[in-house]
Formats: C-alpha cells, structure tokens, sequence
C-alpha cells in the first residue's frame, strides 16, 4: 500500500477540519481516520509516520500520534 | 393465478375532505367533494361506458359514450366531467342513454378495420367492449364512404407500433404524453375528418422527440398503439407485481406473463413511487434477461489468460471455498473480502455481508455505492443523523421553488422527472446547478428561472454562495433554527459562512456563475416557499463530494426546508438498490442500519445472532482493495453483481490491482469486463427470477417476485449461501422472507418490516417499527433522528485534478435516458437503437480551435489514459468542459478518470479529469490491446464428451 496515497488521504481529512480549533480539530481527523481505515492503512502510514511523516500536515501528525496512543477524544 | 386487473375509475381522484352524497340509480354514495359522476358511480362498481377517459389522465369529454342524465339538469352531460353535487339524482342507463351511446359506437366502428380476431387487442380491447356494453348490433353506414382503413402502420420504434388505422382520436395517448410524461412529443394534427394522431411534426416516432415512456401505449384504448411483443406473443395471461431493476425511482410492475415468458411489463397504477408511469428502460428494456450473451454455467480457470472451463455447482463452489481457504492460510485472514451488489436484493445484500462479516472473519466488504451515494451517507448522518433521503417522492407535489443541483433527472430518474415537470407545469420554480444545460432547463412548458452553470468542483463554493446570501442578507428561518439545530454550532456556521471570502462576488470568478444569479437563487430558494433541494452524483463524485452534502443540509436548515412535505434534502439514487445496499451494512465499517462496527452493543446483537465473533474494526473500501492487492496483501474477491473495472475509476490501476489478485469470482448475469479478470464466474439470476426486496431513493422497501425460475438454477441469495456453507458457515435460509425476519430483528429501523406486512401495505419507507408501523413517508418532522440539527462548516477546498497546458479541459461524465450504468442491459436490448456509442459533447468553439467536426472520431486524453471516440458538437456544454457517458466497453470513458476520490468516503472524483481532445483516425493502442484481453478472456472450452 502507498504511503504517499495514505499522505494524501490523511491530508485532505485534515483539510476538512482546518476551521477547527487545533485539539478540536486533531480529536476530528483521528476520528475519523479511526472509524475508516482499515488496520493496514493505518500500520502504512505509522510506518510512514515513524520516518518523520514526510508530508503530512501538522495537525494530522498530531492526530495519527494521539490515535496510535489511544488518547484521543471521540468528538 | 390471473391477471391483475386495475380497476379504472374514469378519471382522477379528488383530494378534497368534504364529502358529498348523492344518489346514482338509487344508490346513494358518498365521495369527497370534486369527484366525477364517472367515479362516483365507479365507486358504487357501476362502470358507465367510457372511451376517452381513464383515470391516469384528466377528464376530457370528447368521446360522449359516457352521458348520463341528471335529475334537474338538461341534455345528457358527460360523467367524466361532471363534478358530484350535493343531494344529485343521477341516471346511467335508460332508453335515451342507450341508443344515444349506440349511435356513438357505430360512428366509431363505422371507420374501425373489423379484424377483432386477428387483432393483437383481441380480449384486451376497450373498444371492443364498449361495443358489447352498449350492444351494438349493427353498424348502418356500410364501408363504402371516407374512412382511414388503410393508414399504414408506423412501425419505426424497436419496441411499439402504431397503427392509424385502428385509431379512434380518442387523444388519451396525446393527453399521457403531455400529461403523464410531460414530453408533448403527440399532438392531433388536423381536424374534423382528417384529425390524426401525430409524433412531433407528422415525423416517425422513432425520429421525433418521443421518448419511449410507453404511456401512449397503455393509455391506448384499441390496438392503435401496442406493444411489439404482444403482437409477437399475444395477450399474457397471468401477472405479478414486482419492482424494476433499473435506477433508484423503483417504480412498481406489472409482469404480464404466458407461461414463464414476459410479454409486457406494465406500470402498476399502486405502485407508490411511479403511480403507473414508466420509462423507456423499465417499460421495454427487460430482454436482456434472457439475451443470448447469458451464462448459466458456472466456470472456473486456474488462470486468467486460460479459457473458462464448465463446471458443476458443486465444483465451482467447492472451488471457490478452497481458494479462499488457501488464500487466507497463506495471506491471513484479511486477504479476502467482498462487494454487494445495488442490482441485488437487499436480503442478497445482506447475506454478502454476513459471508464477509462472520464466514470470512472480517469486514472486507464494500458495496457500489462506494462510487455514487457513499457521501450522500457520511454527509446526511453526520448533519441529520441518518444516511437516507428526507422526503417521499409525492413531496414534489407541494414544493415551491425545486433546487437541482448536480443531478439530470430527466435522463437518469425519468419517471420521477415527470413528476417534478408537472409540478413545474403548476407553477413551482427551477433553479438549476450544473455545468451542462441539461434537458430540464428548457423544456416544454418548462423553464428554469435559474440556471447556474459553475465550472465543474467548485460546487461547494457555490453552495457556500447560497447559504453565504441567505445568512447575510437576513433570510434564515430563525425560528425553524433556534427550535431544531444546535445554535452554538449554528453561530460558529453563520459566522463562518457571512465572511466575504463566501460571496458571490467574491467566487464569481472561480464558479463561473455571475454573482447577480447566485443572489437570486438564494433569495428565491429562501423565501420562495417550499424549497425542496434534488441533488446527483454531480454533487458526490467529487473530492468534496461529501462536503457538498453537508452544505447543502446546511442550507435546509438554514431556511427551515425540513420536516415537512415539499421540502427536504432529496439525493437522487443511481441504481435500484443503492439505498438497500447501504442500508443492508455493505459498507466496511457498518452493520445494517448504519451502525459502526466498533458499537460493542450492536456487534453483540450481530454476535449472538450468528454464533459467532465479529471484529470491531473497519474493513477495506474498495479502492482500498484495489492498493492492497497491489501491495499484495489482498488477494482474494467476490463480486456479487458489479462491474468494477467498467464503472470504477482509473481503468489501469483496477485491473492491475484484479490481476494481482489469486482468486477473483465474479457473479453476474453475463461475462463482463470484470470477469476478464476473474477466475471464477457463478451465473447470477435476474430479478424475474427471484424473491426478495429492492429500496428505493425515497426509502421505499418493495417487494421483487419472481415469475420465472432461475435460467440458473439459482437465485443469487442461494448461491451465497452455497458458498458460504462450503466456507463452514451453517446458513439454511429456505426463502428470502427468512432473510428478512432476520434483517427486521437486528435492525431496529427495519423492526416491523416483514414480506406479510410488505404484501400487506404494498409498501413500506423505513424507518418502520412500533413507533411507525406503516413506515415514516417524511423524516425528522418534530425533531432530526440525532436530535439537534448539526450545522457543519463547509470550507472550499479546490480539487488538486487541475486544467494546465496539457490538459485544459474538464471532463465530467454521466449517463442518458436510453441507457443504464455499465450498459451490461441495456446494451442487450434493442435500446441501442437510441444510444449505440458513447459520444463525447464538447462545445462548438472547442471543437473549432480543435478542427473537430460533429461525428469526428477524437482523442479523449488524460494523464491516467486516453481512449477515443466520436464527438458531438453542442451549445449546451460550458466552454472549457466536455462530457461523456460510460455505457460502452469499447470506450471505457474510465480509463480517462483518476484515482482523486472524496476526503471522507474515498467516492471517486469521476466529475473532474482534466483532459485534451485531438482528432484521431481510430483506437487508441489501449482500446485495441483491451478488446484482444477481452476477446481472450471470454474463451469457453467446450466440455469435454462423456
């Protein structure tokens, strides 16, 4: 599987809650991420995250962190 | 078992609540104020004679067989136009009325062939009982005078003839093209003796503006306008009542049989979603069900580049199960999955789904809708609380201003159009949202007050423009907002949306639609009345798909167009069974009725119910598959009924994903583009040949029945089952209603749902349960399914698909009247006469830049893959944008499409590929490499002799 298609995917979500408040916001597109994608999307871009996130904006790094420690909040 | 027989009233029934009583031949009735003398008396099971009238029509008066005599009144006034009063004294029959009727009928029969027995009418012929009814017994005026006995027949349309000479100018076929269709492609040129029945300006019908609907056909009281087939076949003698399997307006028929052979299919008049109205395809595109091209065999091969090899059912499952197996011991238990059909039923569905769920051990299962509605879902739930259409289709009837917006109803949910085209005819207002000036803008005695033709992806800047005016300019519904929506986030959503980035002026530019039309419609929508919003794939397939859906409940809420009739958020469904299939918990991360996987409480339901334990954590969507298979971690598909390499984006990488696949199974009615791809093919079963129930756009669930065995020899709800015993599943449904005893039992919006109670009701709109046993027509009246109306903000994000040198135009592609999705049925009918290519519109100055001619073959190309086609040259193309349709393999408009899909739901952005066209002297080398793999892939080696 692409990390650069998960990149992708994992920004356009983040472009959505953008208008958000920055916890507001990273609590949304964990969410989200967490209720659609499949365990191996999110093994690939943890992987890719674990290189330094290339790519991937701020607040979705913070969300993919906050998903794989299990500390976000469902909104 | 016989044939259905609808009764006729005469003429329309009166919605008025005051009731009248008066006496017909000494019986006394009582009838809502408004009625017929005709119905009235109908209503008592007198039939008074009739030829003109026929209750899908308005009353007309023209053929006087239906005088009465009223006590009080003068003459013999019509009943089909008499209005009951108060304390009438009416009479149907007496010696006057009688031979004033007989002298009717024998002008009549005076100018009619007398060919009864061997006319294709013959026992189903209005006028030939008529003629018993009033008892004629002799026509008096010879056949030596002027008369149209030797009118020659138009046979030009594949599938209806009419012959003028058996022709009465009774004006019904004229009146339900107007009328019913709302086309107006007839007319009665002429007048006095020389009156006749005419197709646009005295052309053929096939070349006039008709558009097959059929309605002339069954409001036709003789054999002037008949079916083809019944003139082939004769009469049917035995009839069901089932639900077409075309798009998602699921109108109601009647399968009118001889034997296990259709002869017609005929709208059925209590049919609640088309009350007797059809179309082209559902009316007369049904031969595909038994086409030569069907397979009937289930085949195997090690191989995609082998050729299929016949099998038993026993071996092709057997078969199947191991692969499987083989493939999940080898790969792990998530390297195969599955993909409902919208053309199955919904207890079909629903089993495809258990298979995945409980036999497969995950949630790799993901439905068409994947590429259509999947954001219609996301959006509605998330805004409203459901993932379904607020209104009934009768809606329409009382909407004021109608708001389209990426959807051509005319062309994709026709018969519906026709009822929206009659409630323009009464007055109600068109806005229209589209690239494209499509058919309903202009249209006769219709026009749009608005069209807003913005330039393809930038409808939710345009939408944002809408609300942004109606905000701004103190047009919301204060009252309807502070009641029903969360105000915090409704004052975070207003503050939002009234920023100058939002106005019309300000987008203008980027939209393409002048800023002085945006305000217009916004203030026509807001303060027009009820403002009821249609809305198409224009709207989901787009990277914003899902953001569009939001915006536009935003604007319901805003201006209070909710919870009543004739307002509401209407997504117009593309296939038959697009509802059901999401209902049905085809999608990756839900269960039935849209409840997430990870729900503890809900999987346990599911649990229990199966025996068995379920994951709580979401599968993969489609594409998904596709780049997993690639990765090479996905490696095993069944596919129920869909065509994923035809309808699905990026042609390449489908079928690239298809081939690294190990075992693919497809199950459908033919051999297609998909199964080039597969290594195993199940015969699937039509929806003549199966039980079960289809949902439509309006959540209407309707009964399928069958009326043919299996060509088969099973319907596809059995076949899953097969598989999914031989897998170790212990699956023993021995009728579709079990299925759904078991859907209504985990599914509370299904909770009262039953095939008793579905025969019993005709049918039913989810939700149905205690709180609405006979099904909820209009939702969230009182309040919204999640309680407080969500206001989401709507942000402009442009598409990252952009027009640059190498591909400056924007292509945007859909579908026509004549044809239907991946065309795998409609290309099998004689509906090939209308559409026989795929043909790419573009406007007339970029044809010029270009050299194109009209009919010129060109160059389709984007930077995922090029194809050609012919061009057609027209004016109602944007500048800049071109269109095509993707009912025809030898095109595969997808291999132009790209992989950009949906922030939320991954839909594919099929309405935005930048793209160039340049002439071209023939195929492109993909077309000519895909038609030999196709050629290939359908090879059969004989079976071997015994």
């Amino acid at each position: 599987m692409s990390p650069d298609r998960h990149v992708y995917m994992a920004n356009q979500i983040g472009k959505f809650f953008a208008h958000q408040r920055e916890d507001i916001a990273v609590d949304e597109i964990a969410d989200h991420i967490r209720s659609f994608w499949e365990r191996r999307m999110l093994a690939d871009i943890y992987a890719h995250l674990d290189k330094g996130g290339a790519g991937l904006d701020p607040r979705v790094i913070l969300a993919l962190r906050k998903l794989r420690a299990g500390t976000a909040v469902a909104p | 078992m016989g044939l259905i027989h609808e009764i006729d009233y005469g003429t329309k029934a009166s919605s008025n609540t005051k009731l009248v009583s008066l006496s017909i031949d000494g019986q006394t009735v009582s009838v809502p104020e408004g009625t017929s003398v005709m119905r009235a008396a109908m209503e008592l099971g007198t039939q008074i004679p009739k030829l003109c009238a026929t209750d899908m029509l308005d009353s007309f008066g023209s053929c006087r067989l239906c005088l009465v005599e009223i006590e009080g009144r003068a003459g013999t006034p019509a009943s089909c136009t008499t209005p009951v009063a108060q304390g009438m004294v009416v009479h149907t029959q007496n010696a006057k009325l009688a031979k004033l009727r007989r002298g009717v009928m024998e002008l009549y029969i005076s100018d009619h062939p007398l060919d009864c027995l061997t006319c294709s009418a013959n026992g189903n012929c209005e006028l030939q009982d008529m003629a018993g009814a009033v008892g004629l017994r002799e026509v008096r005026y010879g056949d030596e005078g002027a008369n149209h006995l030797d009118s020659v027949a138009d046979t030009s349309n594949p599938y209806f003839q009419f012959d003028p000479a058996k022709c009465i100018v009774c004006s019904r076929c004229v009146r339900a093209c107007e009328e019913v269709q709302g086309t107006f492609a007839l007319t009665i040129a002429g007048s006095g003796f020389g009156s006749k029945v005419s197709a646009g300006m005295d052309e053929a019908f096939f070349e006039s503006e008709c558009v097959s609907c059929g309605a002339c056909v069954q409001a036709c009281p003789t054999a002037t306008l008949m079916e083809k087939s019944v003139i082939e076949m004769g009469q049917p003698e035995h009839s069901e009542v089932t639900t077409c399997a075309y798009c998602g307006v699921g109108c109601a028929f009647k399968a009118e049989m001889r034997g296990e052979e259709v002869v017609r299919m005929v709208p059925y008049k209590d049919g609640k979603a088309n009350h007797g109205h059809s179309c082209i395809k559902g009316r007369f595109a049904w031969g595909y069900a038994t086409h030569k091209d069907r397979i009937t065999k289930p085949m195997i091969r090690a191989k995609i580049t082998d050729p299929w090899r016949e099998v038993s059912w026993e071996e092709a499952i057997a078969y199947t199960a191991a692969e499987f197996k083989r493939i999940q011991a080898k790969y792990g238990t998530d390297s195969i999955g599955g993909i409902t059909s919208s053309r199955c039923t919904n207890e079909e569905t629903y089993l495809i789904q258990k298979l995945v769920r409980a036999g497969f051990g995950n949630n790799n299962v993901d439905t068409c809708a994947r590429v259509c509605h999947s954001p219609t879902g996301y959006g509605l739930k998330n805004t409203y609380g459901t993932s379904a259409g607020t209104q009934d289709f009768d809606s329409v009837d009382h909407a004021d201003v109608i708001l389209i917006i990426g959807a051509n109803p005319t062309d994709g949910h026709p018969v519906f159009a026709s009822r929206m085209k009659k409630r323009l005819r009464e007055g109600a207002k068109l806005i229209v949202a589209d690239p494209r000036r499509i058919d309903i803008i202009r249209t006769p005695h219709v026009e749009a007050q608005i069209h807003l033709p913005l330039q393809p992806g930038t409808n939710v800047a345009v939408v944002n423009a809408l609300a942004h005016v109606i905000v701004t300019e103190g047009l919301v519904d204060e009252a309807f907002v502070r009641e029903r929506c969360d105000m915090a986030e409704f004052v975070d959503w207003a503050e939002f949306i009234a920023q100058d980035r939002h106005s019309p002026e300000t987008i203008e530019g980027l939209c393409g639609v002048p800023a002085k039309l945006i305000r217009e419609a916004a203030r026509l929508y807001a303060t027009g009345g009820n403002g009821a919003i249609y809305y198409g794939l224009g709207v989901t397939e787009h990277s914003q798909g899902s953001t569009t859906v939001i915006a536009i409940a935003n604007l319901a809420m805003a201006t209070g167009n909710i919870g009543r009739p004739g307002v509401g958020v209407n997504p117009l469904r593309g296939q038959n069974n697009v509802q059901g299939a999401c209902d049905m918990g085809s999608f990756p991360h839900e269960f039935t009725g849209y409840r997430h996987v990870s729900d503890e409480a809900t999987r346990e339901l599911f649990e229990n119910t199966w025996g068995v334990a379920l994951r709580g954590d979401p599968g993969l969507r489609i594409p998904n598959m596709i780049d997993a298979a690639m990765a090479g971690s996905f490696m095993g598909l069944y596919i129920q009924g869909e065509d994923i390499v035809q309808s699905d984006p990026d042609t390449k990488h489908m079928t690239a994903g298809l081939r690294a696949m190990e075992c693919v199974v497809v199950q459908d009615l033919f051999l297609n583009e998909s199964a080039s791809f597969a290594h195993v093919f199940l015969p699937g079963s039509s929806f003549l040949e199966k039980d079960g129930t289809f949902t439509n756009a309006e959540r209407r669930i309707q009964r399928v029945r069958k009326v043919m065995a299996p060509k088969n020899g099973y319907g596809d709800w059995e076949v899953t089952q097969l598989l999914a015993n031989e897998m170790g599943m212990d699956m023993h449904y021995q009728h579709p209603s079990e299925i759904m005893d078991e859907i209504a039992a985990v599914t509370p919006t299904f909770a009262d749902v039953s095939f008793a109670a579905l025969d019993r009701l005709g049918s039913i709109q989810w939700p149905c349960n205690a709180q609405a046993p006979e099904g909820t027509p209009v939702m969230h009246i009182d309040h919204f399914v999640r309680g407080k109306g969500r206001f989401i903000v709507t942000d402009y994000v442009a598409t990252d698909e952009r027009t640059g040198a190498r591909f400056p135009l924007l292509l945007t592609t859909g579908r026509i009247l004549s044809q239907y999705n991946v065309g795998a049925q409609t290309r099998r009918t004689e509906n090939v006469a209308w559409h026989e290519e795929d043909l790419l519109e573009l406007h007339p100055h970029d044809a010029e830049n270009r050299g194109i001619k009209d009919g010129d073959w060109v160059k389709l190309a984007s930077r995922a893959g090029e194809t050609t086609l012919r061009a057609r040259i027209t004016d109602r193309m944007a500048l800049g944008v071109v269109y095509t349709t993707f009912h025809h393999p030898e095109t595969q408009a997808n291999v132009i499409t790209t992989e950009f899909s949906d922030w939320a739901t991954n839909c594919p952005e099929y309405k935005v590929t930048a793209v160039q066209i340049s002439p071209s002297n023939g195929p492109t080398e993909w077309q000519v490499s895909y038609q030999k793999l196709s050629d290939d892939a359908r090879r059969i080696t004989a079976p071997a002799a015994e």
